[in-house]
């Protein structure tokens, strides 16, 4: 399934209105094992995102996506700017060459494991991103896919950021990246995919 | 001297105050610094660390950085920039003060990172 211009952008503006919503309890869940701050980092990601993004007439796929890093890059101010937007970077520079969407995320899960240098189960925001690629890749995907991946960052000892400062004590609690990543993918479901 | 160190911390605070320090025992040697948000809150600016690295005089910077998205940050500037930068996982202020001092004592680049390697934590 392709990705339109279109289509991204209300995709991306959905994850806005998701971040918006959800601001406080993600740096509640950052507050138990980082420093508190995911949520408004997002947020101001996010704002200035769709100042952007409102300024786009008929946008590429790829102008979209590239629009968003920058942003992303520019405003986050914490771990989840760099690595948002490493993502969508990558997302960009392969929209150039194809927009199915399958691809498009696995660019992206690309994209942060090269920024941040963490594998599967470190509970970070891979452990979102992976499960979902693959599962668009095999045609399995479903809104299950993303809950399922979200809540199994709950049970993992945090191996990269700055969770992984707590030892232990990170054990048991949700990763407040894996959770602002499950809304990006709630709102593709939303926006692109039923 | 062609040789220079950048510091990216997430406090404005910090980053002054290690410039504070390292100016000290390397009056001239070109060291430039970045902290905090565009805002001034903790965090990391993509922004300052790039007008950090742009400041530079010297060619070959040593950046050194305290925490998780300083260190990102300065991999996507150091990817835009035509400089020779080098990012050293090395403990904060000793990695920083031991290049310095050895920047600031006309050390030659592999001397210096033989220097370095030992203080490697991170
Ligand atoms: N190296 C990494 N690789 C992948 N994801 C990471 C990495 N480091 C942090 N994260 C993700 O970023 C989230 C935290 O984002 P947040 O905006 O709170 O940044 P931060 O950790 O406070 O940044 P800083 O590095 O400035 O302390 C974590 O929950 C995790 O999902
Ligand atoms: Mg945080």
């Amino acid at each position: 399934m392709e990705l339109t211009g279109e289509q991204a952008q209300r995709w991306i503006l959905c994850f806005q209105e998701k971040i918006e919503k959800n601001k406080a309890y993600l740096s509640d869940l950052d507050q138990a094992i980082g420093d508190g701050d995911h949520g408004s980092n997002m947020y101001r990601g996010v704002q200035a995102v769709k100042e952007k993004l409102n300024e786009l007439e008929d946008p590429t796929t790829e102008e979209v996506l590239k629009t968003t890093a920058m942003a992303l890059i520019s405003k986050v101010g914490g771990a989840s700017g760099p690595l948002y937007g490493s993502a969508f970077m990558q997302m960009a520079k392969t929209a150039k060459e194809t927009t199915e969407l399958p691809e498009l995320i696995q660019a992206g899960l690309e994209g942060i494991k090269q920024r941040g240098k963490a594998e599967l189960k470190d509970k970070t925001m891979v452990d979102a991103w992976a499960p979902v690629a693959e599962a668009l890749t095999n045609g399995t995907f479903s809104n299950d896919t993303i809950d399922q991946a979200v809540e199994d960052t709950k049970p993992l000892q945090a191996k990269k950021g700055r969770a992984s400062y707590v030892g232990e004590r990170s054990i048991g609690a949700l990763d407040p990246g894996a959770v602002s990543s499950g809304y990006l993918f709630t709102a593709l479901v939303e926006e692109v995919l039923k | 001297m062609s040789l220079g160190v950048v510091i990216a911390s997430h406090v404005d605070k910090i980053a002054e105050g290690a410039y504070q320090l390292l100016k000290e025992s390397a009056p001239d040697v070109s060291i430039t610094y970045a902290g905090g948000t565009d805002d001034g809150e903790v965090g990391s600016s993509y922004e300052k660390i790039e007008a950090a690295v742009n400041q530079q005089t010297a060619e070959t910077i040593y950046c050194f950085y305290d925490l998780g998205s300083a260190k990102m940050t300065l991999d996507m500037v150091s990817e835009m920039s035509d400089k020779n930068i080098k990012i050293v996982d090395a403990a904060f202020i000793e990695g920083a003060y031991t290049a310095c001092a050895l920047i600031q004592g006309d050390y030659k680049e592999e001397e210096i990172d033989v220097q370095l390697k030992p203080l490697q934590v991170k």
